[in-house]
């Protein structure tokens, strides 16, 4: 890491594994889980929350000596919101489909509690570049969690991975149908999403012993 | 009167804001470890989804939604603000919150004291939002119905947290395998109820329409069989609980 100073890569590898903002601070669950049914849609809500969390922690932590204390909360989610509009107006000129199918979940990036609890932690008190690596760090963590999941979704689900059809045609009996494999209607819904976060974190924690909470 | 009544269960019980939609998960994990704390927010939840869902509906009808602003005047026909949604609607949501905590502060102090220290966690809890922005997308046809949309949300959110708080008190006292422990369980019991809560899909369509349109039809009705079956098993376990906790 010869562009990066130790301490500033730590900014950015610590929430993909140990720091993690789904499975060990317990942020951003809201968001995270309705749609990671497809691989897809997580990968497109993984890129907007980078974007809407590094660059709004960098307005924050620019803006963090002018903001009076009692009204940060609000100043904090108008420049979620002004990002978040940013995200919305692309993806319904880009993605048309795809927007739909997140449906009001762009929105919810404004409470998405990574968002504002990275705000409030960390751009209040430290430097835009700091802040920017910070940002960028997180909303990796949350992505990877959330493309994981997608991922698991959607093969065991539809055993497709962005649409394609990877384990062959469930109709005409090709690849492994053809062995009596049955895709999982079980993943594609809702609930699921919520046992595959709890395994994640299962798997993390049995690797990691130092995480494990006190009962 | 028919639809108040129907709009009333299927919010609770069919579009539950934490089981079908995960909306509110960050406070509804955090604040979960004692039913006494579930219940006070609860309470501020349902509280501020009555307010908030239909101040945003008049504000959706008359200033944001295509042509909302007709009432101005001919030349302002043409308008669509709806991009402003987002915005518009945190901006009520977050003064909202603010100026019940004040009025609550100044008139009762009881009551501030046991929902006080919540009315600011909900400023940014999606559950609030998400009532708005779910009002917007289901085009609630009026202001009674976006009322009755925003309390019912809110007694689903309050019967969800009330249901995780009175399980996990229970837990304490069960062996859990030790990295699954605190978070990972109940992320885990919060999915099985979660398919408990999808048996109430069939209520008040009759089967005609499925709870969620799932994307596979070829294997659906082995795994619908299956499905089923775990929804009765998991129904007693999460009846059960909450016999117990009464």
């Amino acid at each position: 890491m010869a562009l990066l100073s130790k301490k500033d890569a730590n900014l950015i590898l610590d929430p993909l594994a140990d720091n993690n903002p789904i499975t060990i601070q317990v942020l951003g669950i809201c968001s995270a889980l309705a749609i990671t049914a497809e691989l897809k849609a997580s990968v497109v809500m993984a890129i907007s929350v980078i974007f809407v969390l590094g660059v709004g922690n960098v307005v924050i932590s620019l803006m963090r000596n002018i903001i009076p204390s009692k009204i940060r909360i609000i100043v904090q989610l108008v420049v979620v919101a002004t990002l978040v509009i940013i995200v919305d107006q692309v993806l319904k000129a880009f993605a048309y489909e795809l927007s739909k199918t997140l449906s009001v979940f762009v929105g919810l990036i404004i409470t998405n509690c990574i968002i504002m609890g990275r705000f409030e932690a960390f751009a209040l008190g430290n430097g835009p570049w700091k802040s920017f690596l910070d940002g960028i760090g997180n909303a990796l963590g949350y992505g990877v969690i959330l493309i994981i999941v997608g991922f698991f979704r959607e093969l065991l689900g539809s055993g497709t991975l962005f649409g394609i059809q990877v384990l062959g045609d469930p109709v005409a009996k090709t690849g492994l149908y053809a062995l009596g494999y049955e895709n999982n209607g079980f993943m594609i819904i809702p609930p699921a999403a919520l046992i595959v976060v709890g395994i994640i974190i299962w798997v993390q924690r049995s690797r990691n012993r130092a995480l494990i909470e006190e009962a | 009167m028919l639809e108040h009544l129907e709009l009333f269960f299927k919010s609770i019980f069919i579009d539950n804001m934490v089981f079908a939609v995960f909306l509110g998960m960050c406070s509804y994990l955090a604040v979960s470890k004692k039913v006494s704390t579930a219940v006070g927010l609860g309470a501020a939840v349902i509280f501020v989804l009555g307010v908030t869902v239909p101040l945003n509906w008049l504000l959706d009808q008359y200033l944001l939604q295509d042509g909302a602003l007709a009432w101005l005047g001919p030349e302002y026909a043409e308008y669509d603000l709806g991009f402003l949604s987002f915005i518009l609607f945190i901006a009520t949501i977050a003064t909202m919150v603010q100026l019940v905590e004040i009025v609550v502060e100044k008139f009762s102090p009881a009551l501030y004291n046991s929902l006080g220290i919540f009315l600011p966690l909900i400023a940014v809890n999606c559950a609030i939002l998400g009532g708005s922005l779910f009002m917007q997308t289901r085009e609630i046809p009026n202001l009674g119905l976006a009322f009755n949309y925003g309390i019912s949300s809110g007694i689903g959110w309050f019967l969800a947290i009330l249901a995780i708080a009175a399980i996990r008190e229970k837990i304490r006292y069960s062996n859990v395998p030790a990295p699954l422990r605190g978070l990972g369980i109940t992320f885990i019991i919060t999915g099985l109820m979660g398919i408990g809560f999808q048996s109430f899909g069939g209520m008040l369509t009759g089967d005609n329409e499925p709870p969620e349109p799932t994307q596979t039809t070829t294997a659906k009705t082995e795994e619908e069989k299956e499905i089923k079956k775990e929804i009765v098993e998991e129904e007693n376990t999460v009846s059960y609980n909450e016999v117990v906790n009464k």
